[in-house]
């Protein structure tokens, strides 16, 4: 069974599920129990589930993904929501050294099976704060899957997923594509964990992206078909576990490599991309990657100058170009 | 129960932190260590007043919790030299070492980052209905870290079973406590989260049963956290090797007339003097029989070294 829903519903029909079938989930963060979320992911859960299962922090996101791990550790599935990507940075001491560490530090024997749930990116007016794409930091991390849904049928089964993972999971969104509608398998089996995949099958160039960037270079390949040049288009989907195997093979068939993101250029995750297709893809190769993502410059408020600093279709059309030029 | 049952325990910690030094010095301990000598009396009354089940939380200088909880001491030695021990695998050793056996939720090297994890351990056990505790050990100087702030006042607001046990060694590390607030006890803080606040002294294991034991009591009846500050004097140094010129001169003599064991020797007559001379050597061949198996345990195959990483 499918059904039409916006990004968001689908969230809320994952978080619906999860609070559904496994009574030990536990949801909170600020204003998602009785105000539903910002962006209403959790309209209606407090209604339905009630103040044992969902509830309202305190805004003190070290404080809740510091209780999210040792309920996870004793014997709770938490999902602790972050409002913004850029608010888990005052956290980065519970993300970092607790939560991902303790399973190896203790040899397994301890488990923090736990979601930290976010929305990241930019949008028109929001400053500096509130347009992270902070991926790269918690794919650095080893401990951590990280997820970045790009349609409203992975946001569902990717943070289904996530939930049933006995790994912490960053589920990091993407707030731009909230409205974005489109059909999600709410019947579907929960999926194993990882996998890229094929969106866009094409012969002469691999757009490799994930959360925004995926429709962008969708919409780049149709632009660029034009022009006589195939894409193939890469969804990335988990940054980890890392599906790099399905970026080999399509490399394989297309030869030329553009990474595609709208976190910032230096040290950013297409750049692990573009080192391994180096050291892995060398004989495929027969121009250098590209990497496609915002310039090293904070996020600016004003749309005038976002124009210029996110990356979007045009950006991904250009770098496809330079690519099969060379 | 009771002052030798108290004075065992207490010993056994005293002689395993020695031992832990003498061990460190003779190179068998990588890394630092951070020794509670001086502060024995706290785990040992807190943990009088827990039981199976009920979760503890340290900090790095944490040893004693676990010893008080009943954690493997034999384990405890090998994961300290960083052998393939039965509690981490030699992953955690001195400052970050755990154990759900025991409920020992685990030290933590990052100054007061226990507390968020430990309203997380309460947090399960209200949810459950368990009826379990969750008992946190801070030093002084974590009254002052952000993270302790955020999960007092959301243990507070969700009426967690939590107890925050304050061990006032009077140093922040290498700097005076009383350089860093202005408040002269740090309970004085609780009435800001709306949560009781106790000074006890926490030399004395019965006055920290007494003061724990209330706190727990509360917190097991769905009253919510409370925090018990426990006045102490740390013997030894923040850290090994820590050479204490920070210390004003005879400060450290005076604390060993003040610290819990020389303070119940003081106290007895030759009969208990006996026992406890008794008790001391019994507690010396226990640590040594610990010492010898934890020599026994292999190191590491470092072919293992990327396992765990994820379930």
């Amino acid at each position: 069974m499918s059904e039409s829903l916006r990004y968001i519903q689908a969230v809320n029909a994952a978080l619906t599920w999860a609070l559904d079938s496994r009574t030990d989930t536990v949801y909170f963060g600020e204003d998602v129990a009785l105000p539903g979320g910002p962006f209403g992911a959790t309209k209606g859960l407090h209604k339905r589930f009630g103040s044992d299962r969902i509830f309202d922090t305190p805004i003190s996101e070290t404080g809740f993904l510091g209780m999210a791990l040792g309920a996870a550790m004793t014997g709770l599935r938490p999902i602790a929501e972050i409002m913004y990507a850029d608010f888990s940075f005052v956290a980065m001491d519970q993300i970092v050294n607790q939560i991902a560490t303790i399973h190896y530090s203790s040899a397994g024997r301890w488990k923090a099976p736990l979601v930290i749930r976010m929305q990241q990116g930019y949008s028109p007016g929001a400053c500096a704060q509130h347009s992270h794409s902070p991926e790269a930091y918690f794919a650095h991390t080893a401990g951590l899957r990280v997820a970045l849904p790009a349609t409203p049928d992975d946001a569902y089964q990717m943070l289904r997923t996530a939930v049933v993972s006995d790994d912490p999971v960053v589920v990091a969104e993407a707030r731009m594509l909230y409205p974005t509608r489109g059909p999600v398998r709410t019947d579907a089996p929960v999926e194993e964990i990882g996998g890229a995949r094929v969106v866009r099958p094409g012969a002469d160039v691999t757009v490799v992206a994930w959360s925004r960037m995926v429709s962008a270079a969708l919409d780049a390949a149709e632009t660029l078909a034009a022009d006589g040049v195939d894409v193939e288009v890469v969804d990335l989907r988990w940054l980890n576990p890392l599906d790099f195997d399905t970026v080999a093979a399509s490399v394989a068939r297309t030869g030329r490599l553009v990474v595609a993101h709208e976190a910032n250029l230096t040290g950013g995750f297409g750049a692990e991309i573009a080192a391994r297709a180096a050291a892995e893809c060398f004989a495929d190769l027969r121009a250098p990657v590209a990497r496609v993502a915002a310039p090293d410059v904070p996020m600016p408020a004003a749309p005038a100058l976002q124009a210029v600093v996110v990356p979007e279709a045009a950006t991904v059309v250009d770098a496809v170009r330079r690519t099969v030029r060379a | 129960m009771g002052l030798p049952d108290d004075y065992r325990l207490m010993a056994r910690i005293r002689r395993f932190e020695e031992r832990l030094a003498a061990l460190k010095d003779a190179g068998e301990i990588p890394g630092s260590i951070h020794l509670c000598n001086g502060q024995e009396a706290i785990p040992v009354g807190a943990s009088r007043a827990l039981r199976d089940g009920d979760f503890v939380t340290a900090t790095y200088r944490g040893h004693g919790w676990a010893v008080a909880r009943g954690v493997d001491l034999a384990g405890l030695f090998a994961e300290m030299m960083g052998r393939d021990s039965a509690l981490c695998g030699g992953r955690a050793a001195s400052p970050y070492l755990s154990d759900p056996g025991r409920w020992f939720v685990g030290e933590n090297s990052i100054v007061g980052a226990g507390v968020p994890i430990a309203t997380g351990a309460a947090l399960t056990a209200q949810r459950t209905g368990s009826g379990a505790v969750s008992v946190v050990s801070i030093g002084d100087g974590a009254m002052n870290q952000g993270n302790v702030h955020e999960a007092l006042n959301m243990a507070a607001v969700l009426d967690l079973p939590l107890v925050l046990v304050v061990e006032n060694n009077v140093y922040s590390e290498m700097s005076r406590i009383s350089d860093m607030v202005r408040v002269k006890q740090l309970a004085e803080r609780a009435p800001a989260y709306g949560v009781p606040g106790r000074v006890v002294d926490g030399n004395d294991p019965a006055a920290v049963h007494e003061a724990v034991a209330e706190a727990v009591e509360r917190a097991r009846e769905g009253s919510g956290p409370s925090i018990v500050e426990a006045m102490t004097e740390r013997l030894v140094g923040h850290y090994s090797g820590d050479a204490q010129h920070y210390r004003p001169a005879g400060e450290i003599a005076a604390a060993r007339q003040r610290e819990p064991l020389a303070r119940v020797r003081a106290a007895a007559d030759a009969e208990l003097t006996a026992r406890l001379d008794a008790i001391d050597a019994e507690v010396a061949a226990e640590i040594e029989a610990a010492v010898t198996a934890a020599r026994a345990v292999p190191y590491p195959d470092p072919a293992t070294a990327k396992e765990h990483v994820y379930v």
